[in-house]
């Protein structure tokens, strides 16, 4: 039993109240004559009612919505707002990088030029931490392409359950784990890798070592890309070019996601 | 109108947009969250979407602030889509994927938990032109005339993707007999 083939267009037609009076009538007329496009008619609307459950529409977070707000208090001019956006809670914030980041922003939508670090330093230390995973035979101390050895084997040794992910059909083969010191304290470094480049992807909770912010730069000829995301932050970093580095960050957050 | 030069200019502006605009934040995250399909990524879109409607309303020529706002935000992700996609994966979903969207892996089962996670994923496996159109109209509740004028498509292609990611949608949810 299925709908009409020449009424079903008419039949998205009613349920969306884009039909005219005419046809409105002549379909509702044709719906109760018709047990099949009755029946779609019915799942049509079943569908309806399950899509605009309110829980289903994602909605802003409140710390997108205050940013979004400060920026366009009263006294804003466009230029001024786009100062608050780009350079998030105003702390120690370079007028170089601000310039930066408002002129990239202004030449393309590429999302993450977001250039702020809350802890002086932290970045430094980041690819610091990077290079001597590299120079060092410290590279990696659990070897696994499998998330089901690497991510126990954090157990005990950290005091977070850092998400372990496959990414390898996404070109970002799973190569180990490690532990790590940033900032006083002992992370999870995660490492993938892309062809011949590696990725650290640095983990701890978030508020504890200081906060990265969504934020991406190029440092020394590294990458590295921060976020948050589950109460953890995540900071990766590798020789890859930005695009990949950022390519890998959101297939790494999408599947990262609770 | 309203908008003369005198020296609260800028003020009457800032107002204005605030007034029009902002409330369709929710609208611009959920467009931004549902092409993207991504959390992270779709804070950044929208603000600088945020940012460009408000660079730009000077040429808002007053009518819908809801689909000027979103017709920005769709810039801004597929902008977003062509910088993060460099080859290799990519936001395109393979079409066998889309036969079963929730094929069972220790993974996904452990990850979708709500029904509503599950109508989100199935969302998520919808090609681009079919996810979009939905979106608008069944979660942002916009005519086909204005989501005609956002995504730059007749209304006659607006209706044919709209039955037909409601088709696969429903074929899904409840399989036809």
């Amino acid at each position: 039993m299925s709908a009409c083939g020449d009424k079903e267009l008419q039949l998205h037609g009613l349920l969306d109240g884009e039909l005219d009076a005419v046809n409105t009538l002549a379909c509702e007329a044709h719906l109760r004559v018709c047990p099949g496009c009755g029946a779609e008619f019915q799942r049509l609307q079943s569908l309806r009612t399950a899509l605009r459950a309110p829980a289903v529409r994602f909605a802003a977070s409140p710390a997108l919505r205050a940013r979004v707000a400060a920026a366009l208090e009263p006294s804003r001019t466009p230029d001024t707002a786009a100062a608050v956006l780009t350079q998030r809670p105003a702390r120690s914030f370079s007028i170089w990088a601000a310039s930066a980041a408002v002129a990239a922003l202004a030449a393309v939508c590429v999302s993450l030029m977001l250039v702020y670090w809350s802890s002086p330093g932290l970045a430094d230390e980041l690819v610091a931490s990077h290079v001597r995973s590299l120079l060092a035979t410290h590279l990696i101390d659990v070897e696994a392409s499998d998330r089901h050895v690497v991510k126990p084997w954090f157990n005990g040794k950290v005091d977070f359950a850092p998400p372990v992910i496959e990414l390898a059909d996404a070109g970002f083969p799973l190569a180990g784990g490690r532990l790590d010191y940033i900032h006083g304290r002992v992370v999870a470094a995660i490492v993938y890798r892309r062809r011949q480049h590696v990725i650290n992807l640095f983990v701890w909770p978030a508020g504890v070592a200081g906060s990265a912010g969504p934020a991406s730069l190029r440092q020394d000829g590294y990458s590295l890309t921060c976020w948050t995301q589950a109460g953890l932050e995540f900071c990766a970093i590798s020789d890859l070019d930005r695009g990949e580095l950022q390519q890998f960050r959101a297939s790494f957050a999408q599947r990262a996601r609770p | 109108m309203g908008r003369q030069a005198t020296h609260g200019t800028a003020t009457a502006h800032a107002g204005e947009f605030k007034r029009l605009v902002l409330p369709h934040l929710d609208a611009a995250y959920n467009l931004a969250r549902f092409l993207s399909r991504d959390p992270v990524a779709a804070d950044d879109i929208v603000q600088e979407a945020f940012l460009r409607a408000f660079r730009a309303f000077d040429s808002y020529r007053g009518g819908d602030s809801k689909s000027w706002l979103l017709a920005i935000v769709r810039n801004c992700s597929f902008s977003w889509a062509k910088a993060s996609r460099v080859g290799v994966g990519g936001s395109a979903p393979d079409p066998d994927e889309l036969a079963d969207p929730l094929q069972e892996t220790p993974e996904s089962s452990l990850v979708r938990g709500s029904e509503i996670e599950q109508l989100r994923a199935m969302i998520e496996k919808l090609p681009d032109p079919f996810r979009e159109t939905l979106i608008l109209r069944e979660l942002e509740e916009l005519s086909y005339k204005q989501i005609a004028e956002i995504t730059g498509a007749p209304v006659g292609t607006v209706m044919s993707r709209l039955a037909r990611a409601r088709q696969m949608l429903s074929d899904k949810l409840e399989p036809r007999r």
